[in-house]
């Protein structure tokens, strides 16, 4: 067993991976509280807490991106089409019957296919359509001095950083549920904590 | 301006690496830009009368304000011999002519051009109105000089430049003082100034040899008192401004940087800057020096605090001020720094109704009724009254312009009837959001042509209202002065009149917090036209729907997933 045991995720991976869900969380817990969908924290709070972790987590990816592309792991958030069918076939149906995962992991190729898609589409669509509205929204009393303010409005601002905000929430559903859907209920969870991922035992 | 814009950049990225690099901050808590109190050049010490650092003479010195006088005209003769063109000066402003041109909508305004919703107009009134002007030279209750026929030894330089707070305008002499013994008009004490029947002739000079810089005494002697009584017009000026604390007003506070009305209305050549006419609602300027000339205006917040006027050192304070000064651009600094007017305890009057005037007590006197509080609620020769204190401001898109209704045009009711003596103009692309004191009143109108009819309020003659309580002769004899045609018909319509609020600004930790605007139903409810955060008025109903079935939808598909593999898994484990 403990040839099939592969470290998976390193120290960094892994302290971004947290730091990040829970400054996502509570980004959108305070965001949503911005907003005006519940009264929890008090507006004043909510909104100096949500651009200070707004900040942190900037910094946080400054790193990120850093340590990505010094370690080549980027890499790993290349698209594939292949065997995506087999993803949604074993999600959909195999996974009922306790079929194992078609996909292999591997220390060079962490992430699934759909799991692939997921991270561009977080990567690519959500990620920039909250950072650049939640920019804009942030450095709005600046507009007038780029000319900014005759090309936008704070609500179409504001409309865009909502509408990436129940993105990243649908995200955030999804993803925490699939940790789920290791060889066992806590599997990928562990993985993410510890870093190795046991091989699959068959139950 | 980019660079201005490119250095916030920088400063907030710097700020982002001192949070994440957990630096030691400051302990300093967010502050206002504060300028230094003025006056801190001590004085001579043997003066008889104010000698200041830019008016180095004693004027208890001077052999022409020795006296005795027998006329106000006299002193100002005396005067006029050194200050040669001060009398010209004072002709040439609004505090002479009354009135004044506006180019922005091409209409001549000023106090005897345009309607009020108080008092009405001045017109045919000018015996009891001119109390209030800086002249002399009508002292005849029948006939009234216009200003301009008059001459500069008729300018009263002493209502303004007084510091012994004796001298005193008197109503029915055309604004004179009193020069013999005179009685007052029963019900007029408080325009008389005096609990007696009576009023003592003045000593014009030992008031003049005392002249000085005009106070908020001064000032206040008009302008806390229009509208005919103590707070009864303006709602951020009244007499508790003579003497504020710094909670009432962080900048007049007496205790404090004590600031003279000129501080922030600068004058010059006896031109004071700022008028309710003349509104710089949205000043693009930073930082001006004060005293320094910019468009006619009186400084603006701006001038001294900045456009970007928060800040903070700590790593919160730094946050909350740069978050506060995102509001600069479309919130005016008076919404939040005055979050009520009349704060001082003194009532300002909220709506007046004419309709009700006239009734009499039983012994034959104006009825008079008063609210638990003393307020007068009621008075036989004004009407009904509404007051309030410690107001809350109605909020509005502004951005300086005023359209005020000329004496003589015809009315404009809006949808609910409501006539706007001045209509304020502003829109979010060249105004910002400002607190206004909106008077309303029920007032008489001509119901055939149409107009606001000018009416003879005041007087000792039998077409004055105060007398006859008989509206068909004052609205006929006013109308007749004003040269307006009268139909014979009266009714009463609702009217309203817009006062930008400015005074009384309250220490910052009264201003109002986020949370007062940022709600739904907040102060700011009926503003349009801006995207606040939290108001759910503003939110894109589509948007909010499909986020919310998208989440709704997710929460459901994994919930029913991880059902039915739990469902298998027990399936599998009973088998």
């Amino acid at each position: 067993m403990s040839a099939d045991r592969i470290y998976l995720y390193k120290r960094y991976e892994r302290f971004w991976h947290w730091s990040q869900a829970v400054l996502v969380i509570f980004m959108l817990f305070t965001g949503f509280e911005v907003h005006g969908t519940y009264h929890l924290l008090g507006f004043k709070t909510a909104v100096v807490y949500h651009t200070l972790t707004a900040w942190t987590l900037l910094t946080l990816w400054a790193f990120t991106i850093f340590w990505q592309f010094t370690t080549g792991e980027w890499t790993q958030y290349i698209p594939t089409i292949k065997k995506v069918d087999a993803m949604i076939r074993y999600y959909s149906i195999d996974i009922f019957k306790h079929a194992p995962s078609p996909y292999k992991k591997t220390s060079a190729k962490k992430h699934n296919p759909l799991q692939r898609l997921a991270y561009l589409a977080v990567l690519a669509m959500i990620s920039p359509l909250i950072w650049g509205s939640g920019l804009l929204y942030l450095f709005f009393s600046s507009w007038s001095d780029f000319g900014l303010d005759k090309y936008l409005s704070l609500e179409g601002v504001a409309m865009l950083h909502t509408a990436g905000a129940y993105m990243m929430l649908v995200f955030v559903i999804a993803h925490v549920y699939l940790t789920t859907t290791g060889h066992t209920p806590l599997a990928h969870i562990k993985t993410m904590i510890t870093g190795w991922e046991d091989a699959e035992d068959e139950h | 301006m980019a660079k201005e814009g490119l250095s916030r950049v920088r400063g907030w990225v710097l700020f982002a690496i001192l949070f994440l690099s957990n630096c030691a901050f400051a302990t300093e808590t967010v502050v206002l830009d504060t300028i230094a109190p003025p006056g801190s050049i001590s004085l001579p010490a043997k003066a008889n009368a104010p000698v200041g650092q830019r008016t180095p003479q004693d004027h208890s010195n001077f052999k022409q304000l020795q006296g005795p006088f027998t006329a106000p005209e006299q002193v100002t003769k005396a005067c006029l011999s050194c200050h040669t063109d001060a009398g010209k000066q004072v002709m040439s402003t609004l505090h002479w002519t009354w009135k004044a041109w506006n180019p922005k909508t091409k209409q001549m305004i000023g106090k005897s051009q345009v309607y009020n919703t108080f008092c009405v107009s001045p017109v045919s009134n000018e015996q009891f109105c001119t109390v209030c002007h800086v002249g002399y030279g009508s002292t005849d209750p029948e006939k009234f000089i216009p200003f301009e026929q008059r001459t500069e030894n008729q300018v009263d330089c002493l209502v303004c430049h007084d510091t012994t707070r004796d001298y005193r305008k008197m109503p029915f002499l055309g604004g004179n003082p009193a020069m013999e013994k005179i009685a007052v008009k029963p019900g007029c004490n408080e325009v008389y100034g005096t609990d007696k029947p009576y009023v003592l002739p003045l000593d014009l000079s030992k008031i003049a040899r005392k002249v000085s810089a005009p106070s908020r005494a001064n000032c206040g002697g008009c302008h806390f008192y229009g509208g005919g009584g103590d707070g009864v017009k303006h709602g951020d000026l009244d007499s508790s401004l003579l003497n504020p604390t710094h909670e009432l007003d962080v900048h007049m506070d007496a205790k404090g940087l004590n600031f003279p009305c000129q501080q922030c209305h600068q004058t010059s050549n006896h031109k004071v800057s700022g008028s309710h006419y003349n509104i710089d609602a949205n000043p693009k300027e930073g930082a001006i020096m004060s005293g320094s000339g910019h468009n006619g205006n009186a400084a603006t917040c701006q001038s001294c605090h900045s456009q970007t006027p928060h800040h903070g050192n700590k790593l919160i304070e730094k946050q909350i001020a740069d978050t506060l000064n995102t509001h600069t651009r479309a919130i005016a600094c008076e919404t939040c720094h005055i979050p009520e007017f009349a704060r001082g305890g003194k009532p300002t009057k909220m709506d007046w109704n004419y309709a009700t005037a006239g009734k009499l007590a039983p012994n034959g006197s104006p009825l008079v009724i008063e609210d638990e509080k003393g307020r007068n609620t009621y008075w036989g020769v004004k009407g009904s009254f509404l007051w309030g204190d410690n107001v809350v401001p109605e909020y509005r898109w502004f951005n300086g312009t005023e359209r005020w209704m000329h004496i003589g045009d015809k009315i404009q009711p809006d949808k609910n009837g409501v006539v706007s003596i001045n209509d304020i103009e502003g829109t979010p692309q060249d105004g910002k959001i400002w607190p206004f004191k909106i008077s309303r009143n029920n007032q008489p109108y001509d119901t055939e042509n149409k107009v606001l009819t000018v009416f003879h309020s005041f007087g000792f003659d039998p077409e004055s209202f105060t007398m006859a309580y008989d509206w068909q002769r004052a609205i006929t004899a006013g109308m007749k002065v004003a040269n307006l045609p009268y139909s014979g018909h009266y009714d009463f319509v609702r009217t309203q009149m817009y006062w930008p609020i400015a005074h009384m600004v309250a220490p910052k930790t009264k201003a109002l917090a986020c949370a007062q605007c940022h709600v739904d139903n907040g102060r700011l409810a009926a503003i349009d036209g801006v995207y606040m955060p939290s108001r759910s008025k503003d939110h894109q109903s589509w948007i909010e729907r499909i986020g919310m079935l998208a989440v709704v939808l997710t929460l459901a598909g994994v919930l029913i997933h991880g059902l039915i593999r739990i469902v298998v898994w027990l399936r599998r484990k009973s088998n």
